[in-house]
């Protein structure tokens, strides 16, 4: 029986986890596991509820983006309906879901990882949070701020609040776009092109430090999924897709192992397994098996993916990006840059959708009633791909719910990542504070969401436990 | 009205929180206050539905009286001395609104009548922040089988205005309440899904005046359930028609 080093809970992350590394009797570090702790049961209490309550009641899964909740929600009600819904109604959507995705890729690089990447992996924790990066540099926390605030900003516009707005309902959107908040918006625009371009210009030059990081935070061969915009007329045009589009997974050296998979048909290919050690269930592709269907979503597949972009300025980033390496960028090290690109594409395309010429169009909904007893809503989350499937009664309410959350597509890939961080990182009986901060670290590359990813309850400090071959503690380190 | 039923009705005279007003001896001491803009908090009544005291939240104190009394069907004395607004009223009755949340599965944020509830809204003038008795959680259904309509009753206070409305207005009666205590329910015809009711004319009226979001109408995502208030205008045109 080897030691078990145990950190509990997991910090700067969106929910609540804890980490065990086994140790063997050399006290190497032999494997490594991410549980998550938290149940919540949306899927079951979802059930008897009418169908056109989805939207909101999903949303509530997340507080950080609860946008993403809404988007694949009202798809999914758009395909119980079987509507097809105003082109404007999407397009607000397609905003919407943009500035979800900015803000919530600023709170994930700004909040949660600027402390490690701007003070260092081993900096003092007491200062390695949000208000050490204000203490030393200012602007990029005033950045971090401001990003934030133009994402937030543009869901409160478009929806009336900033945190589950009620905007997004099946068929389309409740209210149309005014002239005057479409001004707004657009005003808006220049400051957070300026913030982007700041910061990619700086992390370009700060990640090289982080050689070791780089090589060893999930850094694996794995296959990649996401949507990309439909491109069967063109194979080598897939772009950058967040709301609708197709599923395409590419394997670790970049072959298309799959294209333009209906959404929908998504069991088809992903099969989900449980371990009894989180609450968190793993998803794997299916004709792999499990666990060597490992796959990953997020950024860093989003920009693997595609055959580029899609709008000016972030085709230039993605193809100096996709340059850090030949073939697909493997380290999940590298989501903190692809975050980084995405906000960039996210600010061009709001803008991009703000200027299309029916975007004030009064017509932003479709009415019907449930037409099919069966959908499925498919949208990109900032963490990955999200997946909500629906059936109904003949009265449309709901008798059964499968949610996949991009979290949990990661599953796999962060025990994975967690296991090589430890195995470089943690040697012998005592606990480093920087080694427990790598750990870490390397889940927050994922920016993962368990509230979500559980939609399933729990609590967030951090404690590492180092048990010993008798499972006796050796080493216990304690924080938050 | 018609001038011999006035001559039969006298005037009473009588003090509300310390305020002397007159009033028909037909009227209620809700009628009084409404008059004379004294405020009495009101859940179950409902303009042009007769009262019924279901909700118990419009409860005065009445001097000399034992119990407290329902302004909306208590009808006004002569020298009654009336309170509206003790303490012990504004204690009972924030207990009476936490009761009905805590009986059934009230969740505001994502029910249809997010924001136009009067359930919410009365909570939230009386001050209601928390709730301090357990919750019941009953396990109750919707029925969504009408065409247009369906009834939720995790939301149900039972207030009975869809029973009166139905019965007094509509002439139905299509709605009537079933059992007892925290196990009563409303119920359509002989307690059959909504959508199989023989005497339902889905004319809608009980959606309409349901204060909170338990009838609605189908398709409306949260709080989009808005009501219009048709019954005053109806109910002046009925009696001019009379």
């Amino acid at each position: 029986m080897g030691k078990q080093i145990v950190i509990d809970p997991v910090t700067r992350i969106e929910g609540h986890s804890k980490i065990t590394i086994f140790l063997d009797d050399k006290g190497e570090v032999q494997d490594a596991q991410f549980h998550v702790t938290q149940f919540r049961g949306f899927e079951k209490f979802a059930e008897g509820r009418p169908f056109t309550e989805m939207p909101a009641l999903t949303a509530r899964t997340c507080g950080i983006c609860p946008v993403s909740h809404l988007m694949a929600a009202a798809k999914a009600c758009d395909a119980l309906m079987a509507v097809q819904i105003p082109r404007t109604a999407e397009n607000l959507r397609r905003i919407m879901n943009l500035a979800q995705i900015v803000q919530s890729h600023a709170l994930s690089f700004f909040h949660l990882s600027s402390p490690d990447l701007l003070l260092g992996m081993d900096s003092d924790p007491a200062k390695r949070n949000i208000f050490g990066v204000l203490a030393q540099q200012p602007q990029m926390a005033r950045d971090g701020v401001a990003l934030r605030k133009f994402g937030q900003q543009i869901i409160e516009m478009l929806g009336g609040k900033r945190i589950h707005p009620a905007w997004v309902v099946a068929g389309g959107v409740a209210e149309p776009l005014s002239a005057e908040k479409r001004d707004k918006i657009i005003a808006m625009i220049p400051d957070a092109m300026a913030i982007i371009q700041r910061t990619l210009d700086w992390y370009k030059t700060a990640f090289e430090q982080f050689r070791t990081e780089i090589r060893t935070f999930g850094n694996f061969p794995s296959m990649f999924m996401g949507l990309v915009t439909p491109h069967e007329e063109d194979e080598h045009n897939a772009l950058l897709e967040h709301y609708d589009g197709v599923l395409r997974f590419i394997d670790a050296s970049g072959n298309v192992v799959l294209d333009n998979v209906d959404p929908a048909r998504y069991l088809d290919h992903i099969a989900e397994a449980v371990e009894p050690f989180s609450y968190l269930k793993s998803p794997y592709f299916k004709s792999l098996g499990y666990p060597n269907g490992i796959y990953r979503v997020g950024p860093l597949a989003r920009l693997n993916i595609i055959d580029r972009p899609g709008t000016p300025k972030a085709d230039q980033e993605w193809t100096e990006f996709r340059a850090l390496r030949r073939g697909v960028i493997l380290s999940s090290f590298h989501q903190h840059y692809a975050r980084l690109v995405e906000i960039l594409y996210g600010i061009e395309k709001i803008e991009q959708l703000l200027n299309e010429p029916n975007i004030l169009s009064k017509h932003v909904r479709a009415f019907a009633r449930p037409n099919k007893h069966e959908g499925v809503g498919v949208s990109e989350a900032p963490r990955g791909t999200l997946m909500h499937h629906y059936k109904i009664d003949e009265n449309g309410l709901i008798t059964w719910v499968n949610m996949i959350i991009a979290t949990g597509h990661n599953n796999l890939a962060m025990n994975r990542g967690v296991a090589q961080v430890a195995k470089h990182y943690v040697k012998g009986s005592k606990l480093k504070e920087g080694a427990l901060n790598r750990v870490e670290a390397v889940i927050r590359c994922f920016d993962p969401c368990l509230s979500c990813s559980t939609h399933a309850l729990g609590q967030m400090p951090l404690r590492i436990e180092l048990l010993g071959p008798g499972n006796e503690l050796l080493d216990q380190v304690q924080r938050g | 009205m018609n001038p011999s039923a006035q001559k039969t009705l006298s005037v009473k005279t009588l003090q509300i929180d310390g305020k002397d007003v007159s009033a028909r001896e037909d009227q209620t001491i809700l009628d009084v206050a409404r008059e004379n803009g004294i405020f009495i908090p009101t859940l179950c009544n409902l303009d042009g539905l007769t009262p019924i005291g279901a909700c118990r939240i419009c409860l005065v104190e009445v001097k000399g009286a034992r119990r407290l009394l329902p302004a909306c069907i208590t009808q006004v004395q002569d020298n009654m001395e009336v309170f509206t607004n003790s303490e012990t009223l504004v204690k009972y009755r924030k207990m009476i609104l936490e009761l009905l949340f805590a009986e059934r599965n009230h969740v505001c944020s994502v029910c249809v009548a997010n924001g136009h509830c009067e359930l919410q809204s009365m909570a939230q003038k009386l001050g209601v922040d928390h709730i301090r008795y357990p919750y019941l959680y009953p396990k109750l259904s919707v029925d969504a089988s009408h065409d247009r309509f369906a009834a939720d009753h995790n939301r149900c206070i039972l207030c009975q205005r869809c029973v009166r409305v139905c019965d007094e207005i509509e002439g139905a009666h299509t709605w009537d309440t079933m059992g007892r205590g925290t196990s009563a329910q409303v119920i359509t015809d002989l307690n059959q899904p909504w959508g199989t009711s023989e005497t339902c004319t889905s004319c809608g009226k009980c959606v309409q005046v349901c204060p909170t979001g338990t009838l609605f109408e189908k398709g409306r995502a949260s709080g989009e359930m808005t009501k219009r208030e048709f019954l005053p205008y109806l109910t002046l045109m009925r009696e001019e028609r009379e």
